[in-house]
């Protein structure tokens, strides 16, 4: 059978603070992410999906559960190993702008990974310039600041910086959310046009409020509420029928 | 936002700016006459001319001559070097060292930010001037000895800047993204941490510089900091205070000098922080 690029065994974030019940942001989630699959992660706000791919990306330390990223087992490393890592998993956060530096250009931003993998400056300069291009922006942009461009080609930007080190990985979390309805196409549009070219090299987690998009985009759904993950299967499947009574109010509320 | 706000903001933008020259421009001749000083003494500071001791502010010494009838004009001049460079050694040493330790608490956190950070309370709870006086009397006198009290009562308020500073940084997007770009401790401090935060700072730094001044000067003056015959304002007023009641202008003219200095330095932090503000920039 074949081996799921992630793996997520009884993840769970338990916050701590002086004077308040400990809370449980994510509550021992297990699920699996197989090769080539785009898996869609929904749920209202607060229902820790941002902690989830924290944890994955480990940015923010699991209080208990596994992580297995393409069969090694990622959970407790830290420095050089966990950096290691990053060339096979990436992120694209929420709001573009604020996800490059504003001191540095977006050149300086998509190829700090590859500078950090040892390429040199005019193979980095060059590369830039290919990965600009494939996500639907000229060469010219490297030279720009995050307050040079609009919030679509800034997400643009940042999918090129994720797609810098050729991730196996791909997370979105919300990666659409602060975008206007067509520039939301757009990034939909760019987003399955590197699926295809992809194909099971390349596989996403997306995270999302919006369950048509979901719907149309993604092979497989986990509804997340509470920290808990209520609800799992094919898109089409969960919104005909609905087994858990959030899911269902979440699909009236959008019909 | 309506046409009279933009106006005005325009305008007060304009004045920042003209302010920024103008206080720039002085406290750059300040520095530059501070390194060629002892080119531009109109007489030997040092020189003592026993016939000419106490001699009122007159043309040839606009501001007289002091007991041994040295130029009270040279004398400032050069004093000059030792009072605005040990005030910038000072103010670059404790935003140095309070820089870092607060980057580094904020970006490591866990106990070693709290042990370093209850260090630091310790110290700005401490009367600032006492501990200045218990350290300088401990090492001695000295001007280098006065530089390392100050520094040490002084830089746990970078310390927290820094600190506070880089706690927001470390949730910002863009270092998350810096982070899975594999980019090191290191790299992340130096090329995106320390860039964003350097503002705050050095407004703050150039505050200091005016206080600072007064502060050296006033532990020269109590005997800690530069001894004759080195010229250094504070002392200089120090050493002549028996004399204010008969011959009042060797100590004015380096009392006049400090205020002259500090009141420059001051306006040159304040313009600096009114142009860092948001606030005073054009909303486009
Ligand atoms: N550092 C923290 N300390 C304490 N509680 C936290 C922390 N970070 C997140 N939380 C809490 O964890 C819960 C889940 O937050 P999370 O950001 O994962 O939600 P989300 O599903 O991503 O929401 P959104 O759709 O608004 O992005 C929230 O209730 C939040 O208040
Ligand atoms: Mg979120």
């Amino acid at each position: 059978m074949e081996q799921p690029i992630l793996k997520v065994d009884n993840l769970t974030k338990i916050f701590t603070r002086k004077g308040q019940p400990d809370f449980a942001a994510v509550d021992h989630i297990s699920f699996d992410l197989m090769p080539g699959e785009c898996l869609g992660l929904i749920g209202e706000s607060g229902s820790g999906k941002s902690t989830t791919v924290n944890m994955i990306t480990r940015l923010l330390d699991p209080t208990e559960g596994k992580i297995v990223l393409d069969g090694d087992d990622i959970t407790g490393i830290s420095g050089r190993e966990l950096r290691k890592v990053y060339a096979k998993m990436q992120m694209v956060f929420q709001t573009p702008t604020d996800s490059f530096d504003p001191r540095c250009t977006l050149g300086d931003g998509i190829g700090e990974s590859l500078r950090n993998n040892g390429r040199s400056r005019a193979e980095t300069k060059a590369e830039v310039a290919r990965l600009l291009e494939q996500c639907g922006l000229t060469a010219e942009f490297a030279s720009r600041y995050p307050h040079q461009v609009s919030g679509g080609q800034c997400q643009r930007a940042a999918i090129a910086r994720a797609l810098a080190v050729g991730p196996k990985l791909l997370i979105c979390d919300e990666a659409t959310s602060a975008l206007d309805v067509t520039i939301q196409k757009e990034i939909i549009a760019l987003l399955n046009e590197l699926r295809r070219n992809h194909g099971s090299e390349l596989s996403i987690l997306f995270i999302c409020h919006d369950i048509a998009l979901v719907q149309q985009f993604c092979d497989r759904v986990l509804v997340m509420y509470k920290g808990r993950i209520v609800e799992k299967g094919k898109p089409d499947d969960v919104i005909r029928n609905p087994r858990n009574d959030y899911t269902k109010r979440l699909i009236e509320s959008i019909l | 936002m309506s046409e009279p706000t933009v106006r005005i903001q325009k305008i007060r933008r304009d004045t920042v700016k003209t302010r920024l020259i103008i206080f720039g421009t002085l406290a750059f001749l300040l520095l530059i006459g501070s390194i060629f000083s002892e080119h531009l003494t109109p007489y030997d500071p040092y020189l003592q001319d026993l016939s000419n001791a106490k001699a009122a502010p007159s043309a040839a010494h606009p501001f007289g001559t002091d007991r041994y009838g040295r130029d009270m004009l040279s004398r400032v001049i050069v004093g000059s070097r030792a009072s605005i460079y040990s005030t910038l050694l000072l103010v670059a040493i404790i935003t140095m060292i309070g820089t870092g330790v607060g980057v580094f608490c904020g970006w490591h956190g866990k106990w070693i930010d709290t042990v370093l950070m209850r260090i630091s309370d310790m110290f700005l709870a401490f009367p600032g001037l006492v501990f200045a006086l218990a350290v300088a009397g401990v090492l001695g006198g000295g001007l280098q000895n006065a530089i390392i009290a100050l520094a040490a009562i002084s830089w746990p308020k970078y310390a927290r800047i820094a600190r506070s500073q880089t706690l927001s940084q470390k949730e910002t997007p863009y270092l998350k993204a810096a982070r899975l770009s594999g980019s090191g401790t290191w790299k992340i401090i130096f090329k995106h941490i320390l860039p964003n935060i350097m503002g705050p700072i050095l407004v703050t730094s150039m505050l200091d510089i005016g206080t600072m001044m007064m502060e050296l000067a006033g532990l020269s003056f109590l005997g800690l900091g530069a001894k004759p015959p080195i010229a250094e304002w504070g002392s200089m007023m120090s050493d002549t205070r028996s004399l204010i009641t008969t011959v009042p202008w060797v100590t004015f003219a380096p009392g006049l000098a400090i205020f002259v200095s500090v009141m420059i330095f001051n306006l040159l932090g304040d313009t600096i922080r009114d142009y860092a503000d948001p606030k005073s920039r054009s909303s486009s």
